[in-house]
C-alpha cells in the first residue's frame, strides 16, 4: 500500500474566481476539503492609519475605496459617524437622497454579485444582463456626483449637490440613426428623478429574467442547494450580518432594527431564508433587489414633492454656497477655513453603522477635538464572513469552494482596507 | 416517493432550461445595446470629473491666484504650488504641478477653488507612456484649459445653480 498524503493547494491570489486578492490555502483529501485557510493582507492600504492624518472632509473619498462596489453606503456610515460626533441634524431631503442612493448602491452591488456568482458557477449570460442594468445606475451615479464609481457625493452634514434637473443624453454617432438615438434617449428627457423612476418601472421585469435563467435551473440548483449550510445559531456566533445572516433565517436588518436616514418612514420587507445554504443566499439577495426597488420608487415620489436644502446651513461644517462665497467676506473666510483646516469635531467616541449590501458596515471613531480623527476603526462585514470560510467549506468538494466564496460577496477593499 | 405528473413532465422535458434558452435566444436576435466606444460614447454629465485643466479669464489672464486651497485640501497630496507676487502686484503661481498618478479624482480641488481656476474636465481617455508624462505642470494644465474652455464654461454654467 502506498502512503496517501493530504494535498495542500494554493487558491489565488491570482485565481480569476478568488474575487480580488484572496489567497486560500486548501488542504485536500482527494477532492474533499479538509481545511481552508484564507490569507489576507494583499490589498492592505492602511486606510485607518491614513485617516488619522487627514481632515474629516479629506477622508471621505477614501471611504469609496473600501468596499468598491457599494461606494455610497461606506460614505454613509462615515458621514453618520461624523454627524453623530458633531451632533448635527441633517436636512430631511438629504436623508431621502441618501436613502435612495443607498438602495441604488444595494442594487448595484447585488447585480455585480449575481453576475459574478453566476459566472463563477458557470452561467455566462446573467453576467451580461446584470451589467446592462448596472450601466443605467452608474449613469445615475455619474449624473449626480461626476464619477461612475468613486462618487464622493455624501458630505458630513448632507450631500454635496442637489439632484440635477437634466439627465445626460447619448450623442449622435455614425452607428445609430436618428430614430434609434431618440429611442435610446427616450427615458433621458427629464430629470434624474424621472430616469430613476423609469428604471424602477423596468427593473422588476429584469429581475424576472435573471430568475428565469437561474432560480429553477437544475444545474444552478445542483451547484448551490445544500452547499455551505450555516445554522442560525452559528451564523450569529460567527458574527454574520446582512444577507448571509438573513439567509440562515435570522431577521436582522439595521434598516429595521435601528432605523437611520429615512428608513423609518418607508415601506419595505426584510426577506429571510430558511436553509442557510448558497441557494437561499441567492434567493435572499434577489428578493432584496426587489425590495430596494420598492424603496427607491417611494424615495423618488417623496423627493419630487419636497424640494429643500440638501446640506446643513452651518458654515462651520459645510461650505457656504458659491455665490455667497464670492460676495460675502465672512463666507469667504468660512470657505477658506473649511478647506484648509477642516471642521473641528468635539471630543468623544462613536460607533455608527449602516446596513451595507454586504452586511453591517460600521465606523468606530474617536475624536480628541482636533480637525482629524484620533482613531478610526472600520467594521467590514466581509471580514467575519471570510473568517467562516473554513467552517463552511469543510467536507465539500473543491469546486464548491468557488460557490461558497462567491456567495459570501467578498470584496477585498473592505477586508484588507 | 410519490411521483407528481407535472413535476415529472417538467424535469423530463427540461422546461426550465428551455425557458432560459428562449430568453437568451430573444436577446441573441434582438437589438444590441453595445456602445461602439471610440466613435460612440456613453452619456457624460456636466459634473464629470476627468483630466484636470487650469482656466483663464476672457481677457487671457490666468485665473489662479495661488491661494493654495486645492493644495491644502487635496487628500492624496497630488498638487504642488509655488507662487509669488508679479510685477503688476498680483499674486500668481510660478509652479503648479499635479501628479496624476497620485490623484484620486475626488473633485475637492475644484470644489475648493474660489476663482474656478482648477477644474476637472470631461476628458477621460488621456494616456502616458512614462510616469513623468503623468506629471502635469502649469503649462500643460493651461493648455488643457485653452483647448477645452468652451466645454468647461458650458459645464460650469450648467452646474452653477446646484453649487
Amino acid at each position: 500500500m502506498p502512503e496517501i498524503n493530504n494535498f495542500t493547494m494554493n487558491f489565488g491570489p491570482q485565481h480569476p474566481s478568488a474575487h480580488g486578492v484572496l489567497r486560500l490555502v486548501l488542504e485536500l483529501d482527494g477532492e474533499v476539503i479538509e481545511r481552508a485557510d484564507p490569507h489576507i493582507g494583499l490589498l492592505h492600504r492602511a486606510t485607518e492609519k491614513l485617516a488619522e492624518h487627514k481632515t474629516y472632509l479629506q477622508n471621505l473619498p477614501y471611504m469609496d475605496r473600501l468596499d468598491y462596489v457599494s461606494m455610497m453606503c461606506n460614505e454613509h456610515a462615515y458621514c453618520r459617524a461624523v454627524e453623530k460626533l458633531l451632533g448635527v441634524e441633517i436636512p430631511i431631503r438629504a436623508q431621502y437622497i441618501r436613502t435612495m442612493f443607498d438602495e441604488i448602491t444595494r442594487i448595484l452591488n447585488h447585480l455585480l454579485w449575481l453576475g459574478a456568482y453566476a459566472l463563477d458557477v458557470g452561467a455566462m449570460s446573467v453576467f451580461l444582463y446584470c451589467f446592462r442594468e448596472r450601466e443605467d445606475l452608474m449613469d445615475v451615479y455619474e449624473a449626480v456626483s461626476g464619477a461612475r464609481m468613486h462618487a464622493a457625493y455624501y458630505r458630513p452634514g448632507g450631500v454635496y449637490r442637489d439632484l440635477p434637473e437634466r439627465m445626460p443624453q447619448y450623442e449622435p454617432s455614425p452607428y445609430r440613426d436618428a430614430r434609434r438615438l431618440a429611442e435610446l434617449n427616450a427615458n433621458r428627457q427629464g430629470s434624474v428623478l424621472d430616469f430613476i423612476e423609469d428604471f424602477t418601472r423596468r427593473f422588476p421585469g429584469y429581475v424576472d429574467e435573471y430568475e428565469t435563467l437561474l432560480t429553477d435551473n437544475r444545474i444552478w440548483k445542483q451547484r448551490t442547494v445544500g452547499i455551505g449550510v450555516v445554522s442560525p445559531e452559528r451564523a450569529i456566533a460567527l458574527g454574520f450580518t446582512g444577507p448571509m445572516l438573513r439567509a440562515s433565517g435570522v431577521a436582522w436588518d439595521l434598516r429595521r432594527s435601528e432605523p437611520y436616514a429615512a428608513y423609518a418612514d418607508l415601506d419595505f420587507d426584510i426577506p429571510v431564508g430558511k436553509e442557510g445554504d448558497c441557494y437561499d443566499r441567492y434567493l435572499v439577495r434577489v428578493a432584496e433587489m426587489r425590495q430596494s426597488n420598492r424603496i427607491i420608487a417611494q424615495c423618488v415620489d417623496w423627493l419630487r414633492r419636497n424640494p429643500g436644502p440638501v446640506i446643513v446651513d452651518d458654515y462651520k461644517i459645510a461650505p457656504p454656497p458659491r455665490e455667497t462665497m464670492k460676495t460675502s467676506m465672512e463666507a469667504l473666510i468660512h470657505h477658506f477655513k473649511l478647506f484648509t483646516e477642516g471642521m473641528a469635531v468635539p471630543p468623544g467616541e462613536v460607533y455608527a453603522a449602516v446596513e451595507a449590501p454586504k452586511g453591517e458596515f460600521g465606523i468606530y471613531m474617536v475624536s480628541d477635538g482636533a480637525n482629524k480623527p484620533y482613531r478610526m476603526k472600520i467594521r467590514a462585514p466581509g471580514f467575519p464572513h471570510l473568517a467562516a470560510m473554513d467552517e463552511m467549506a469543510r467536507g465539500h468538494m473543491i469546486a464548491d469552494v468557488v460557490a461558497i466564496l462567491a456567495t459570501m460577496d467578498i470584496v477585498f477593499g473592505e477586508i484588507d482596507r | 416517493m410519490q411521483i407528481r405528473p407535472k413535476q415529472w413532465f417538467q424535469s423530463f422535458f427540461l422546461t426550465e432550461l428551455l425557458r432560459g434558452m428562449q430568453l437568451t435566444g430573444r436577446y441573441f436576435f434582438g437589438r444590441k445595446f453595445t456602445v461602439q466606444y471610440p466613435e460612440e460614447r456613453t452619456p457624460q454629465s456636466p459634473r464629470f470629473r476627468g483630466l484636470h485643466a487650469l482656466r483663464r479669464y476672457e481677457n487671457g489672464e490666468e485665473r489662479c491666484i495661488s491661494c493654495k486651497l486645492c493644495e491644502a485640501v487635496c487628500p492624496a497630496l497630488a498638487i504642488t504650488i509655488r507662487g509669488e507676487e508679479r510685477a503688476d502686484g498680483t499674486r500668481r503661481t510660478t509652479v503648479y504641478d499635479i501628479d496624476l498618478s497620485k490623484c484620486i479624482f475626488c473633485g475637492l480641488c475644484e470644489e475648493s477653488c474660489p476663482v474656478d481656476s482648477i477644474v476637472e474636465s470631461r476628458v477621460l481617455d488621456y494616456h502616458a507612456e512614462t510616469r513623468s508624462e503623468l506629471l502635469y505642470n502649469k503649462d500643460r494644465l493651461l493648455a488643457n484649459g485653452d483647448r477645452l474652455e468652451r466645454q468647461l464654461a458650458e459645464d460650469r454654467a450648467a452646474d452653477r445653480p446646484y453649487r
